[in-house]
Protein backbone atom coordinates (compact mmCIF):
# COMPACT_ATOMS: atom_id res chain seq x y z
CA UNK A 1 0.00 0.00 0.00
CA UNK A 2 1.40 3.71 -0.85
CA UNK A 3 2.02 6.03 2.36
CA UNK A 4 -0.32 8.86 2.75
CA UNK A 5 0.49 12.18 1.70
CA UNK A 6 1.53 14.70 4.38
CA UNK A 7 -1.18 17.00 4.13
CA UNK A 8 -3.29 13.54 4.88
CA UNK A 9 -0.57 12.65 7.88
CA UNK A 10 -0.87 15.84 9.25
CA UNK A 11 -4.61 15.88 9.26
CA UNK A 12 -4.62 12.65 11.27
CA UNK A 13 -1.94 13.80 13.73
CA UNK A 14 -3.74 17.51 14.29
CA UNK A 15 -7.14 15.00 14.69
CA UNK A 16 -4.71 13.17 17.78
CA UNK A 17 -3.72 16.37 19.45
CA UNK A 18 -6.91 17.72 19.16
CA UNK A 19 -8.19 15.19 21.73
CA UNK A 20 -9.08 16.06 25.10
CA UNK A 21 -6.44 15.25 27.69
CA UNK A 22 -6.65 12.69 30.88
CA UNK A 23 -8.02 15.35 33.14
CA UNK A 24 -10.65 16.03 30.70
CA UNK A 25 -11.63 12.23 30.37
CA UNK A 26 -12.30 12.47 34.09
CA UNK A 27 -14.34 15.87 33.89
CA UNK A 28 -16.78 14.05 31.37
CA UNK A 29 -16.77 10.94 33.83
CA UNK A 30 -17.69 13.06 36.67
CA UNK A 31 -20.59 14.49 34.72
CA UNK A 32 -21.85 11.25 33.72
CA UNK A 33 -22.16 9.96 37.08
CA UNK A 34 -24.03 13.05 38.26
CA UNK A 35 -25.97 12.98 35.34
CA UNK A 36 -26.88 9.25 35.99
CA UNK A 37 -27.10 10.10 39.95
CA UNK A 38 -29.74 12.76 39.06
CA UNK A 39 -31.48 10.28 36.92
CA UNK A 40 -31.67 7.79 39.94
CA UNK A 41 -32.61 10.77 42.49
CA UNK A 42 -35.36 12.31 40.07
CA UNK A 43 -37.08 8.73 39.42
CA UNK A 44 -37.71 8.60 43.33
CA UNK A 45 -39.43 11.61 43.35
CA UNK A 46 -42.90 11.03 43.29
CA UNK A 47 -44.48 14.52 43.03
CA UNK A 48 -42.75 15.22 39.50
CA UNK A 49 -45.37 12.58 38.18
CA UNK A 50 -45.30 12.38 35.03
CA UNK A 51 -42.75 14.92 34.09
CA UNK A 52 -39.85 12.59 34.83
CA UNK A 53 -40.15 11.06 31.13
CA UNK A 54 -39.14 14.74 29.32
CA UNK A 55 -36.79 15.04 32.35
CA UNK A 56 -35.09 11.63 32.16
CA UNK A 57 -34.98 11.59 28.16
CA UNK A 58 -32.98 14.84 28.22
CA UNK A 59 -30.31 13.52 30.58
CA UNK A 60 -29.92 10.15 28.45
CA UNK A 61 -29.73 12.11 25.22
CA UNK A 62 -27.09 14.86 27.19
CA UNK A 63 -24.71 11.16 28.24
CA UNK A 64 -25.10 10.10 25.21
CA UNK A 65 -23.74 13.30 23.34
CA UNK A 66 -21.60 13.61 25.51
CA UNK A 67 -20.04 10.05 25.00
CA UNK A 68 -20.05 10.03 21.37
CA UNK A 69 -18.48 13.78 21.07
CA UNK A 70 -15.41 13.24 23.60
CA UNK A 71 -15.10 9.74 24.18
CA UNK A 72 -15.66 8.68 20.49
CA UNK A 73 -14.06 12.24 19.89
CA UNK A 74 -16.79 12.89 16.70
CA UNK A 75 -16.46 16.23 18.20
CA UNK A 76 -12.55 16.40 17.07
CA UNK A 77 -12.55 14.01 13.91
CA UNK A 78 -13.54 14.05 10.07
CA UNK A 79 -17.63 15.38 9.98
CA UNK A 80 -17.75 11.96 7.09
CA UNK A 81 -17.76 9.79 10.51
CA UNK A 82 -20.61 12.29 12.13
CA UNK A 83 -22.91 11.85 8.96
CA UNK A 84 -22.38 7.95 8.89
CA UNK A 85 -23.38 7.10 12.36
CA UNK A 86 -25.70 10.15 12.72
CA UNK A 87 -27.38 8.71 9.61
CA UNK A 88 -27.90 5.30 11.10
CA UNK A 89 -29.04 6.80 14.47
CA UNK A 90 -31.67 9.13 12.31
CA UNK A 91 -32.69 5.68 10.55
CA UNK A 92 -33.09 3.94 14.41
CA UNK A 93 -35.04 6.85 15.68
CA UNK A 94 -37.92 6.45 12.41
CA UNK A 95 -37.88 2.54 12.72
CA UNK A 96 -38.41 3.25 16.48
CA UNK A 97 -40.82 5.22 15.90
CA UNK A 98 -42.85 3.73 12.95
CA UNK A 99 -43.05 0.70 14.71
CA UNK A 100 -44.79 2.45 17.78
CA UNK A 101 -47.06 4.48 15.58
CA UNK A 102 -48.02 1.04 13.35
CA UNK A 103 -48.71 -1.18 16.71
CA UNK A 104 -50.91 1.71 18.09
CA UNK A 105 -47.95 2.13 21.06
CA UNK A 106 -48.83 6.12 21.71
CA UNK A 107 -53.07 5.44 21.26
CA UNK A 108 -52.99 2.42 24.68
CA UNK A 109 -51.10 5.34 27.17
CA UNK B 1 10.52 2.59 18.49
CA UNK B 2 8.16 -0.29 17.87
CA UNK B 3 4.70 1.57 18.33
CA UNK B 4 5.95 3.93 15.60
CA UNK B 5 6.82 1.23 12.94
CA UNK B 6 3.53 0.31 13.98
CA UNK B 7 1.49 3.75 13.30
CA UNK B 8 3.68 4.04 10.21
CA UNK B 9 2.51 0.59 9.01
CA UNK B 10 -1.33 1.70 9.37
CA UNK B 11 -1.13 4.48 7.48
CA UNK B 12 -2.83 3.74 4.19
CA UNK B 13 -3.88 5.84 0.62
CA UNK B 14 -7.32 6.57 0.49
CA UNK B 15 -9.21 9.39 -1.46
CA UNK B 16 -10.99 10.86 1.59
CA UNK B 17 -7.67 10.69 3.63
CA UNK B 18 -9.49 9.04 6.32
CA UNK B 19 -8.91 5.43 7.36
CA UNK B 20 -11.51 3.02 5.58
CA UNK B 21 -10.99 0.39 8.61
CA UNK B 22 -12.24 3.67 10.28
CA UNK B 23 -15.15 4.81 8.10
CA UNK B 24 -15.93 0.84 8.06
CA UNK B 25 -16.28 0.92 11.96
CA UNK B 26 -18.77 3.87 11.95
CA UNK B 27 -20.88 2.52 9.08
CA UNK B 28 -21.19 -0.63 11.30
CA UNK B 29 -22.17 0.93 14.40
CA UNK B 30 -24.57 3.57 12.24
CA UNK B 31 -26.51 0.19 11.24
CA UNK B 32 -26.30 -1.20 14.81
CA UNK B 33 -28.17 1.62 15.82
CA UNK B 34 -30.89 -0.12 14.06
CA UNK B 35 -30.62 -3.12 15.29
CA UNK B 36 -30.94 -2.22 19.09
CA UNK B 37 -33.82 0.37 17.75
CA UNK B 38 -35.69 -2.47 16.40
CA UNK B 39 -35.16 -4.31 19.81
CA UNK B 40 -35.85 -1.53 21.80
CA UNK B 41 -39.67 -0.82 20.06
CA UNK B 42 -40.26 -4.35 20.16
CA UNK B 43 -39.89 -4.11 23.70
CA UNK B 44 -42.00 -0.68 24.34
CA UNK B 45 -44.46 -2.06 22.19
CA UNK B 46 -44.91 -5.60 23.75
CA UNK B 47 -44.12 -4.88 27.13
CA UNK B 48 -47.47 -4.54 28.95
CA UNK B 49 -49.19 -6.94 26.85
CA UNK B 50 -48.94 -9.65 29.25
CA UNK B 51 -51.39 -12.29 31.43
CA UNK B 52 -52.24 -11.23 34.40
CA UNK B 53 -50.89 -13.36 37.44
CA UNK B 54 -47.10 -13.22 35.02
CA UNK B 55 -44.26 -10.67 36.29
CA UNK B 56 -44.84 -6.90 34.74
CA UNK B 57 -40.98 -4.28 34.97
CA UNK B 58 -42.32 -3.02 38.19
CA UNK B 59 -42.49 -6.96 39.71
CA UNK B 60 -38.40 -7.24 39.05
CA UNK B 61 -36.66 -4.54 38.21
CA UNK B 62 -34.24 -3.29 40.67
CA UNK B 63 -33.34 0.36 39.86
CA UNK B 64 -30.18 0.70 42.97
CA UNK B 65 -28.30 -2.59 41.32
CA UNK B 66 -28.99 -1.93 38.16
CA UNK B 67 -27.64 1.98 38.65
CA UNK B 68 -24.47 0.27 39.78
CA UNK B 69 -23.87 -1.86 36.73
CA UNK B 70 -24.50 1.56 34.72
CA UNK B 71 -22.14 3.12 36.47
CA UNK B 72 -19.49 0.10 36.13
CA UNK B 73 -20.07 0.47 32.40
CA UNK B 74 -20.05 4.47 32.14
CA UNK B 75 -16.18 4.20 34.40
CA UNK B 76 -15.44 1.32 31.87
CA UNK B 77 -15.61 3.74 29.43
CA UNK B 78 -13.44 6.52 31.20
CA UNK B 79 -10.93 3.69 31.34
CA UNK B 80 -11.02 2.70 27.92
CA UNK B 81 -10.20 6.36 26.82
CA UNK B 82 -7.62 6.55 28.88
CA UNK B 83 -6.00 3.49 27.39
CA UNK B 84 -6.52 5.07 23.99
CA UNK B 85 -4.90 7.95 25.48
CA UNK B 86 -1.83 6.08 26.49
CA UNK B 87 -0.65 4.04 23.59
CA UNK B 88 -1.10 7.37 21.63
CA UNK B 89 1.42 8.51 23.84
CA UNK B 90 3.09 5.21 23.35
CA UNK B 91 3.34 4.61 27.79
CA UNK B 92 3.19 0.87 26.86
CA UNK B 93 2.13 0.04 30.98
CA UNK B 94 0.00 2.59 31.57
CA UNK B 95 -2.27 1.30 28.30
CA UNK B 96 -2.10 -2.25 29.55
CA UNK B 97 -3.33 -1.26 33.13
CA UNK B 98 -6.10 0.76 31.65
CA UNK B 99 -7.08 -1.79 28.79
CA UNK B 100 -6.91 -4.42 31.78
CA UNK B 101 -9.28 -2.63 33.90
CA UNK B 102 -11.29 -1.62 31.02
CA UNK B 103 -11.87 -5.70 30.76
CA UNK B 104 -12.60 -6.07 34.46
CA UNK B 105 -15.45 -3.43 34.51
CA UNK B 106 -16.59 -4.62 31.29
CA UNK B 107 -16.72 -8.55 32.97
CA UNK B 108 -18.09 -7.04 36.22
CA UNK B 109 -21.10 -5.65 34.03
CA UNK B 110 -21.51 -8.84 32.86
CA UNK B 111 -21.52 -10.28 36.49
CA UNK B 112 -24.40 -8.08 37.41
CA UNK B 113 -26.11 -8.91 33.86
CA UNK B 114 -26.29 -12.88 35.29
CA UNK B 115 -27.52 -12.18 38.48
CA UNK B 116 -29.85 -10.51 37.41
CA UNK B 117 -31.04 -13.02 34.76
CA UNK B 118 -30.66 -15.48 37.69
CA UNK B 119 -32.44 -13.45 39.93
CA UNK B 120 -35.56 -12.68 37.27
CA UNK B 121 -35.84 -16.60 36.77
CA UNK B 122 -36.01 -17.45 40.69
CA UNK B 123 -38.65 -14.79 41.04
CA UNK B 124 -40.08 -14.76 44.71
CA UNK B 125 -42.78 -12.10 45.31
CA UNK B 126 -43.67 -11.03 48.92
CA UNK B 127 -46.45 -9.69 50.15
CA UNK B 128 -46.95 -8.12 53.88
CA UNK B 129 -50.96 -9.19 54.49
CA UNK B 130 -51.81 -6.07 56.48
CA UNK B 131 -50.72 -3.71 53.73
CA UNK B 132 -53.65 -4.92 51.90
CA UNK B 133 -56.13 -3.24 54.71
CA UNK B 134 -54.38 -0.16 54.32
CA UNK B 135 -55.24 1.82 51.40
CA UNK B 136 -51.65 3.93 51.51
CA UNK B 137 -49.64 1.35 51.48
CA UNK B 138 -52.03 -1.05 49.14
CA UNK B 139 -51.50 1.95 46.62
CA UNK B 140 -48.03 1.06 46.41
CA UNK B 141 -48.91 -2.69 45.82
CA UNK B 142 -47.99 -3.67 42.53
CA UNK B 143 -51.05 -6.01 40.67
CA UNK B 144 -49.37 -8.96 40.96
CA UNK B 145 -48.51 -8.26 44.64
CA UNK B 146 -52.31 -7.72 44.76
CA UNK B 147 -53.68 -10.92 43.17
CA UNK B 148 -51.03 -12.81 44.85
CA UNK B 149 -52.17 -11.37 48.45
CA UNK B 150 -55.86 -11.89 48.14
CA UNK B 151 -55.69 -15.02 47.09
CA UNK B 152 -53.52 -16.24 49.89
CA UNK B 153 -54.04 -13.87 53.04
CA UNK B 154 -56.58 -15.59 55.32
CA UNK B 155 -57.04 -15.23 59.02
CA UNK B 156 -53.89 -15.23 60.91
CA UNK B 157 -51.41 -14.95 58.14
CA UNK B 158 -48.56 -12.03 58.21
CA UNK B 159 -47.00 -12.36 55.00
CA UNK B 160 -47.00 -14.63 52.23
CA UNK B 161 -45.01 -15.58 49.14
CA UNK B 162 -45.02 -17.15 45.83
CA UNK B 163 -42.19 -18.19 43.49
CA UNK B 164 -43.62 -15.86 40.23
CA UNK B 165 -40.34 -16.56 37.93
CA UNK B 166 -39.59 -14.32 34.61
CA UNK B 167 -38.74 -16.37 31.75
CA UNK B 168 -38.57 -15.33 27.83
CA UNK B 169 -41.44 -18.06 27.81
CA UNK B 170 -43.43 -16.29 30.55
CA UNK B 171 -44.93 -13.72 28.59
CA UNK B 172 -43.90 -10.76 25.86
CA UNK B 173 -42.28 -8.98 28.50
CA UNK B 174 -39.95 -11.40 29.70
CA UNK B 175 -39.32 -12.57 25.75
CA UNK B 176 -38.67 -9.07 24.61
CA UNK B 177 -36.80 -8.09 27.97
CA UNK B 178 -34.34 -11.36 27.90
CA UNK B 179 -33.56 -10.33 23.54
CA UNK B 180 -32.64 -7.23 24.06
CA UNK B 181 -30.54 -7.20 27.08
CA UNK B 182 -29.13 -10.70 25.85
CA UNK B 183 -28.14 -8.90 22.88
CA UNK B 184 -26.90 -6.33 24.24
CA UNK B 185 -24.99 -8.42 26.93
CA UNK B 186 -23.80 -10.47 23.83
CA UNK B 187 -22.22 -7.04 22.41
CA UNK B 188 -20.09 -6.73 25.77
CA UNK B 189 -19.11 -10.10 26.07
CA UNK B 190 -18.16 -9.57 22.35
CA UNK B 191 -16.09 -6.82 23.53
CA UNK B 192 -14.39 -8.16 25.78
CA UNK B 193 -13.18 -10.60 24.19
CA UNK B 194 -11.94 -8.25 21.47
CA UNK B 195 -9.89 -5.83 24.08
CA UNK B 196 -8.55 -9.06 25.73
CA UNK B 197 -6.84 -10.06 22.82
CA UNK B 198 -5.30 -6.80 22.33
CA UNK B 199 -4.18 -6.87 25.22
CA UNK B 200 -2.20 -9.87 24.49
CA UNK B 201 -1.53 -8.51 21.23
CA UNK B 202 0.33 -6.20 22.84
CA UNK B 203 3.40 -8.02 24.13
CA UNK B 204 4.11 -9.14 21.25
CA UNK B 205 3.92 -5.61 19.80
CA UNK B 206 1.20 -5.94 17.44
CA UNK B 207 -1.14 -3.36 19.01
CA UNK B 208 -1.49 0.35 16.94
CA UNK B 209 -3.63 3.04 18.24
CA UNK B 210 -5.82 2.03 15.08
CA UNK B 211 -6.85 -1.02 16.00
CA UNK B 212 -7.50 0.30 19.71
CA UNK B 213 -9.48 3.20 18.39
CA UNK B 214 -11.56 0.62 16.57
CA UNK B 215 -12.05 -1.11 19.35
CA UNK B 216 -12.74 1.81 21.71
CA UNK B 217 -15.06 2.62 18.79
CA UNK B 218 -17.54 -0.46 19.17
CA UNK B 219 -17.20 -0.38 23.51
CA UNK B 220 -18.22 3.02 23.79
CA UNK B 221 -20.84 2.01 21.37
CA UNK B 222 -22.23 -0.65 23.56
CA UNK B 223 -22.11 1.60 26.57
CA UNK B 224 -24.30 4.59 24.60
CA UNK B 225 -26.72 1.85 24.14
CA UNK B 226 -26.70 0.86 27.57
CA UNK B 227 -27.62 4.61 28.60
CA UNK B 228 -31.10 4.35 26.54
CA UNK B 229 -31.57 0.91 27.70
CA UNK B 230 -31.11 1.89 31.27
CA UNK B 231 -33.80 4.88 30.51
CA UNK B 232 -36.28 3.74 28.64
CA UNK B 233 -36.35 0.15 29.43
CA UNK B 234 -35.48 0.35 33.53
CA UNK B 235 -36.60 3.62 34.62
CA UNK B 236 -39.59 3.75 32.48
CA UNK B 237 -40.21 0.62 32.83
CA UNK B 238 -40.73 1.10 36.36
CA UNK B 239 -42.46 4.50 36.30
CA UNK B 240 -46.49 3.83 37.09
CA UNK B 241 -48.20 4.64 33.96
CA UNK B 242 -45.72 4.26 31.52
Amino acid sequence: MSKKTTNEVNEVETQEHNHPTASKYFIIALILSVITAIEVGIFYLEFLSYAIIPILSVLSIGKFTLVIMYYMHLKFDSKLFSGLFLTGLILASSVTITLMVLLNWFQSR
Amino acid sequence: MESENNHHEEQEHSSTGLSHKKLLMWAFLGSDCMFFAALIATYLVNMGNNPAGTPFPEDVFSIPVTSVSTFVLLMSSLSMVLSYAALSQNRMKAFRIWLLSTVILGATFVGFQIFEFNDFVNHEVEVHCSDLANDSKKERLTDLQIKIGTEKCLDGIDEVSEKVPLTPQVNLFGSTFFTLTGFHGGHVTFGIIWLFSLLLYSFRGKVTPLNLDLAALYWHFVDIVWIIIFTVVYLFGVFPGY
